[in-house]
């Protein structure tokens, strides 16, 4: 398994980075999963300025309790602006409505604004939670968790599957590229160049589907018939009763207030 | 008056659409107690053979018989599969669980046993293999020569009664290499072994069979050196097989 997928406690590049287990870390998978999951829903079916702005607080109060790493969040986070960027920019341009100022002729809306505004809060609501509760399981927990909570096999397997050899399909990666390199490749835009790269996709592809075929062998050998089975029995604690009685009211209240 | 044959096989033959022919009207047979070396070019279908042993592809024609029954079709194979441990050339391929314990326990689970008992069954057979204190290492990050190790704690965990091993020192290391042979002697099962290692070879091999332009022939030599070493009596009847 690739070390970023084993605990966003490690940077992207594999590095373990520090973390210190927080409160966040004794909760139990599946109760993260469906809280942030109920938590998410909420937040962006809401449409009300004050539940937005308190959903956004609690995201972030969220990434606090968890002991997120500053820097690597919020590169996360930036990364995730960067999608939204354009349509953020052009919403209040582009909606009809009272104008709020002119840029170059073009007069932006208000409400294409708070839209715009609306938006940003939401992502960022649901993006903090998400990286403070399920971000800091590793993608084996997560996958248990899922697979607990009774999402079908097939999805499960999938993630558990991906998660074990998205690694060995990288070094194979690298090491036809090396290979390529030391016969002196290097990229150019030129037909040779497209070519060769679109063999090297090729070939990955052929390679991954022949090994899927050994691993399902290997399997069949030892006397796979369909089904896994799970190893860690997974149990609620006080530490999560807690947290739900928290939580819930909460996500209740939240809600409530859209109705004010 | 010769034992009763743990797999033999006879009339086996096997085609791939651009190979061609590569098993041509093979007989075969492995007894209790034997390690036999298959032994032939790149190429010449010996990892074919063994996964027609176990029913992972299909015989063009041919009859097998595993451990007292003529096996045809996959639900027939299902059981053969648990008697007869498969090591893959690859341990990448076999090792697919994020922790070493779930991996080595995924076979006796896949037998019908509880969970606590496949977990005893899989501990018991690592500290078999001096591997204790692997358990909750994660498979991926072992190096290649414990990957080997667990490979075969995985497979012996099952019980089996013959072992398969498709080129089981490849890229190993002198030490790893010692090593598994060492292990590999201390254990009772019969072994069909597929190696170019001739070292390798004749620390354990009690005779020799070749794989040679699709036919299966007995080499004579070879299994005088091994004789000394082996446990089984070396039988001179029955190897070479040719239509």
């Amino acid at each position: 398994m690739p070390q970023f997928l084993e605990h966003s406690g490690t940077s992207w590049k594999g590095q373990k980075v520090k973390h210190d287990l927080s409160m966040i870390d004794k909760l139990d998978p599946r109760l993260r999963v469906i809280l942030v999951t109920a938590f998410a829903f909420v937040t962006v079916l809401s449409e009300n300025f004050w539940v937005l702005s308190i959903a956004a607080l609690t995201g972030l109060m969220l990434a606090l309790c968890a002991q997120l790493n500053v820097k690597r969040t919020l590169r996360r986070v930036i990364a995730m602006d960067m999608f939204m960027i354009f349509l953020v920019v052009l919403l209040p341009f582009t909606t009809p409505g009272e104008p709020l100022f002119t840029v170059a002729g073009l007069s932006a809306s208000k409400e294409g604004f708070l839209h715009a505004l609306m938006i940003l809060l939401k992502a960022h609501a649901v993006v903090l939670s998400l990286l403070a509760l399920v971000g800091t399981l590793s993608a084996t927990s997560l996958g248990h968790a899922l697979a607990h909570l009774r999402v079908p096999d097939k999805l499960v397997h999938l993630l558990l599957f991906t998660v074990r050899y998205l690694d060995v399909i990288g070094q194979e990666y690298k090491r036809m590229r090396r290979a390529m390199q030391a016969r002196a490749f290097v990229l150019r835009t030129d037909m040779h160049t497209w070519r060769s790269i679109g063999y090297l996709i090729g070939m990955l592809l052929v390679h991954s589907l022949e090994r899927s075929e050994r691993i399902m062998d290997a399997m069949k050998c030892r006397g796979y018939k369909g089904q896994f089975y799970l190893f860690d029995e997974m149990a609620l604690s006080t530490h999560d009763y807690r947290f739900m009685a928290l939580f819930i009211p909460f996500l209740c209240m939240l809600m409530g207030l859209n109705f004010l | 008056m010769m034992m009763e044959s743990l797999i033999k096989v006879s009339g086996l033959s096997y085609r791939y659409p651009r190979r061609g022919l590569v098993l041509d009207n093979v007989d075969f047979h492995l007894n209790v107690g034997e390690r036999v070396a298959l032994t032939g070019a790149n190429g010449a279908g010996k990892t074919t053979l063994l996964h027609l042993l176990v029913g992972l592809k299909k015989a063009k024609s041919g009859e097998i018989f595993a451990f007292g029954s003529i096996r045809k079709e996959e639900k027939s194979f299902v059981d053969v599969r648990a008697q007869a441990g498969f090591l893959f050339q690859d341990p990448d391929d076999q090792l697919f669980c994020p922790t070493v314990i779930e991996d080595v326990a995924f076979g006796p689970l896949n037998l019908g046993k509880s969970r606590a008992e496949a977990l005893k069954i899989a501990s018991d057979t690592l500290a078999s293999l001096g591997m204790e204190g692997f358990e909750e290492r994660i498979t991926h990050q072992l190096s290649g020569g414990e990957k080997r190790m667990i490979t075969l704690a995985a497979v012996l965990a099952m019980e089996p009664e013959v072992l398969l091993l498709d080129e089981p020192s490849n890229a190993l290391d002198a030490k790893a290499r010692q090593h598994l042979i060492d292990t590999l002697k201390t254990l009772p099962q019969a072994m069909i072994i597929i190696s170019h290692d001739e070292d390798f070879l004749a620390q354990l091999a009690t005779r020799e069979v070749r794989l040679e332009k699709a036919k299966l022939v007995a080499v004579s030599s070879k299994s005088e050196k091994a004789k000394e070493s082996g446990p089984a009596a070396m039988r001179s009847e029955a190897e070479t097989v040719h239509a």
